[in-house]
């Protein structure tokens, strides 16, 4: 185990803490710079997708995990920051412009549905946003003239400094990378400076935050904002990699998948984030795999244990009927979620230090350590 | 002109006068405590300093300004600060940031230099850090500074919560029981601490207070209340024994 001996004020403002941070993260960095070189085609794709949905989990992070006002109106932010993109690029903006424009004009939108957030706390604040991301879906169905409607819009190829960057190339796997990196690293100068200070005090007390001299209504508006761009500048990476966008993308199951970044990665962390997001992009072509291979391996198991057949034939398609059932994927999803908060309610991230503790203490690692307490404190709370 | 006026201050909850036109004066660098018993609306004449609630009539001025309108946000910023009577710290939050919440009125950095972590943030923060850490040092918190507050035992949080109070360099502070849970030892302590706010920081303390020994050993003045009144005011061996009290606590 390793005992930090500080000796000066900077041991605890520095991003890295100690050497150790430094190897570690070293090689991770190289390993993501030669990934495109080395993974396939699909890996480096799959890859991007983590990048994006992680930047929009880092965004979400800060609104959630650090402010403590619950969001399902997301989709909708990388909405916005989709079409931003894709209708100043039929102008032949270039892409540096767009790209801002689209994580601006998130931001001044998510300053706005800051607004009725002052008044709304847990439930109602999700049920605001829910119906925030249904406008904006509508919005995009019917505003024909910017939108195209249904019929929804295709994003060119991007070019940068007059150069095509396909998005299926090393080169936009590297601006997304660039792209989360940079978020990250804005996020963490923001939490280690009196704002994402003042962020984590209106998570957990408006009234003893209020009384520190925080303008909580400022600092919630603000983290809506900052949440909001950060989702808006995914939105123009995620239309240009998918290079078509319409509204039924952008839908109640994509926002619900974002919770899931930051749940299932562990909700106090950025950490969570990035390990929420690889979580959610594995988990999708292993529910496309279960459900072209479950029904034959079930109906091979039956066979194995003496079913003739017919029953065997009965059994592959009752399973095949139940694996393409509709809605299954966000009946999994929902069952995940409930999962994790039950039993690993600190995420991903929370088992990983929980294992690092355990070896960093063994063998005197106690489970208590991190047992949950279920003690009520507070008893009378100035809201 | 006193430092700190309340002007006929009322708190009406329908039918219920929790503050009845209660007046008094607090002079700069004295100790006053209020007194009563539970329900007498001692607290809740701090949550109307502090404005969680705004009161129903009167006025309340500090360094000759009338604050009665000001935003909850800004009464930090004039230099009050409080604690609370159950304690509201930031729970999922190491103390050391806990107490640097405290020091967000003396922030002066724009969103924008924060993203960048500019050399200005940088500096503050570390004169934002030296300041906590003479507030550490005052109430001996250096065995804590990265523990969760969520883990630590009530006693320690109570200081905590002076500690962030200390933090915003106050000019007056509110403090809310601050013995209440506290031991006999840990009640010593803080009434030193108390003292020494006064005569070492040249602190002005209002304090709400249920512990007699605390109160007679600290305050310069007490204020007695009953069902939102004042019923009496003066030394704190003049108030103990003004009939209206002993009637009051004992029942008459």
């Amino acid at each position: 185990m390793r005992f930090l001996f500080k000796t000066d004020y900077e041991d605890d403002i520095r991003l890295f803490p100690h050497s150790g941070y430094i190897v570690s993260y070293g090689i991770l960095l190289a390993f993501l710079v030669i990934a495109p070189f080395v993974l396939s085609s699909y890996l480096v794709s799959q890859l991007v997708f983590v990048c994006i949905y992680a930047t929009v989990g880092v965004g979400l992070m800060i609104l959630t995990g650090f402010t403590g006002q619950a969001s399902l109106g997301h989709a909708a932010f990388l909405a916005i920051g989709a079409y931003t993109a894709a209708y100043l690029q039929q102008y032949n903006v270039p892409f540096p412009v767009y790209f801002l424009a689209g994580g601006l004009l998130t931001g001044v939108v998510g300053a706005l549905v800051g607004f009725p957030a002052l008044r709304l706390t847990g439930i109602y604040l999700v049920i605001a946003t829910i119906s925030f991301a249904f406008i904006v879906e509508e919005v995009l169905a019917r505003w024909e003239s910017v939108t195209h409607g249904n019929e929804g819009m295709r994003i060119k190829t991007l070019s940068l400094f007059g150069q095509a960057v396909p998005q299926n190339g090393p080169t936009f796997y590297f601006l997304c990378l660039g792209v989360l990196i940079l978020t990250i690293v804005g996020t963490l100068n923001l939490l280690r400076s009196p704002t994402g200070r003042a962020f984590v005090a209106i998570r957990d007390s408006e009234t003893a935050a209020r009384s520190m001299g925080v303008n909580v209504s400022l600092y919630k508006v603000k983290s809506f904002a900052i949440s909001a761009a950060i989702t808006g500048l995914a939105g123009v990476l995620f239309a240009h990699k998918l290079s078509f966008i319409s509204p039924e993308m952008f839908t109640l199951q994509l926002s619900i998948e974002f919770i899931i970044v930051i749940l299932i990665g562990g909700t106090f962390s950025l950490h969570g984030a990035v390990l929420g997001a690889i979580f959610l992009v594995m988990i999708d072509p292993f529910l496309t795999y279960l459900k072209d291979d479950l029904p034959g391996i079930i109906s091979g198991l039956a066979a194995t244990f003496g079913a003739d057949s017919v029953t065997a034939g009965k059994v592959y398609s009752n399973v095949a009927a139940i694996a393409s059932a509709n809605g299954l994927k966000g009946a999994i999803y929902g069952v995940i979620i409930v999962l994790f908060v039950l039993f690993e309610p600190l995420g991903l991230y929370g088992r990983w230090l929980k294992i690092k503790l355990f070896f960093q203490l063994f063998p005197l690692y106690k489970r208590a350590t991190f047992k949950r307490q279920k003690i009520y404190v507070k008893s009378e709370r100035n809201r | 002109m006193s430092y700190f006026r309340a002007e006929n201050l009322s708190l009406h909850f329908g039918g219920l006068k929790a503050v009845d036109s209660v007046s008094f004066a607090v002079e700069k660098g004295e100790i006053l405590s209020i007194i009563g018993p539970n329900g007498a609306g001692k607290s809740s004449i701090f949550n109307l300093i502090s404005r969680i609630y705004p009161p129903t009539s009167g006025r309340i001025f500090f360094e000759d300004q009338d604050i009665t309108e000001q935003p909850a946000y800004d009464i930090a910023g004039l230099g009050i600060a409080r604690t609370f009577q159950n304690i509201e710290l930031f729970e999922n939050a190491t103390m050391l940031s806990n107490l640097l919440v405290g020091r967000h009125r003396h922030s002066a950095t724009q969103l924008w230099q924060e993203l960048l972590f500019l050399p200005s943030v940088r500096a503050g923060e570390k004169v934002h850090r030296r300041r906590v850490e003479q507030v550490i040092e005052f109430l001996d918190l250096e065995a804590y500074r990265d523990k969760l507050i969520s883990g630590l035992p009530y006693g320690v949080r109570k200081v905590i919560e002076l500690a962030r109070a200390l933090c915003s360099e106050p000019k007056l502070i509110l403090l809310d029981e601050p013995s209440s849970g506290l031991n006999v030892e840990e009640t010593d302590d803080m009434s030193f601490w108390i003292r020494d706010m006064k005569t070492e920081l040249g602190i002005t303390v209002l304090m709400v207070e249920h512990d007699m020994t605390l109160v007679n050993r600290v305050s310069d003045r007490v204020i007695a209340l009953n069902y939102g009144r004042v019923l009496a005011m003066g030394s704190p061996s003049e108030v103990q024994r003004h009939p209206d009290v002993v009637a009051a606590y004992l029942g008459a």
